[in-house]
């Protein structure tokens, strides 16, 4: 998937992935695509939970045995 | 409109810094506007120098020890450094925020920080102790902008 922009939070524990999230989304401009990677397990609820309040749209979300990908558009305000 | 969350940190251990500066900061990546209320003990996490923060065993039956640890070993001279140092260490390993970080995101993050005047005066205190860009205020200052909150916690 193409993204604008990438933030690796491996290793990081919550708050600090979705921390680091708005932080890089803050950076990006409307319907730019964000990359983040975290190995924090709690990040799934978390991530979803963060874009269902913001209105930034997760579009999607990658998983393997380590890490989750998400990949999340800018909302346009 | 944003919603707001208003916060009174009671607390200055180590362990009950976290839950303050974990919600403000998170509150307000989810674009909330925040206040803080620091009050007794609270008012420790406001001071230039948060190195000094500790955690006690002592007194805290639910702390997971490495070895079971009956109270009168927990009073020993060195004990409650010797925690520190472990939940520091624990802390680090698992990839969780320093207070100094969380601290710093809510102040870039515009959260407001309020010290009670009243316990600043109270523990002979000086302004110079504390950070910059804190206000300095009382019970009213709190209600002013806990009434108009969504979110309103006591920790």
């Amino acid at each position: 998937m193409e993204f604008d922009k990438e933030v690796d939070a491996t290793g990081l524990n919550c708050p600090l992935p979705i921390l680091r999230c708005k932080k890089g989304l803050s950076e990006l401009s409307a319907a730019q695509v964000l990359k983040v990677i975290s190995t924090d397990p709690g990040s799934v609820k978390d991530f979803n939970a963060f874009c269902v309040q913001t209105g930034h749209e997760l579009l999607q979300l990658d998983e393997d045995d380590t890490s989750f990908t998400f990949y999340i558009k800018k909302r346009a305000s | 409109m944003a919603k707001k969350l208003a916060l009174i940190a009671s607390k200055g251990t180590l362990d009950w810094a976290y839950p303050p500066f974990i919600l403000a900061s998170t509150a307000a990546a989810l674009d909330y506007e925040v206040e803080i209320f620091f009050t007794f003990y609270g008012l420790t996490l406001l001071k230039k120098d948060l190195s000094d923060l500790k955690v006690s065993p002592l007194g805290n039956p639910a702390m997971p020890m490495p070895v079971p640890m009956p109270n009168f070993v927990q009073m020993l001279p060195g004990m409650e450094t010797m925690a520190t140092m472990m939940m520091k260490q624990k802390i680090a390993d698992k990839g969780v925020a320093s207070i100094e970080d969380l601290r710093n995101a809510c102040l870039e993050s515009g959260v407001k920080f309020i010290a009670c005047q009243m316990t600043v005066d109270l523990f002979d205190f000086k302004a110079t102790d504390f950070i910059e860009g804190i206000e300095f205020g009382g019970a009213a200052t709190y209600f002013q902008f806990a009434g108009e909150s969504d979110v309103n916690l006591f920790i």
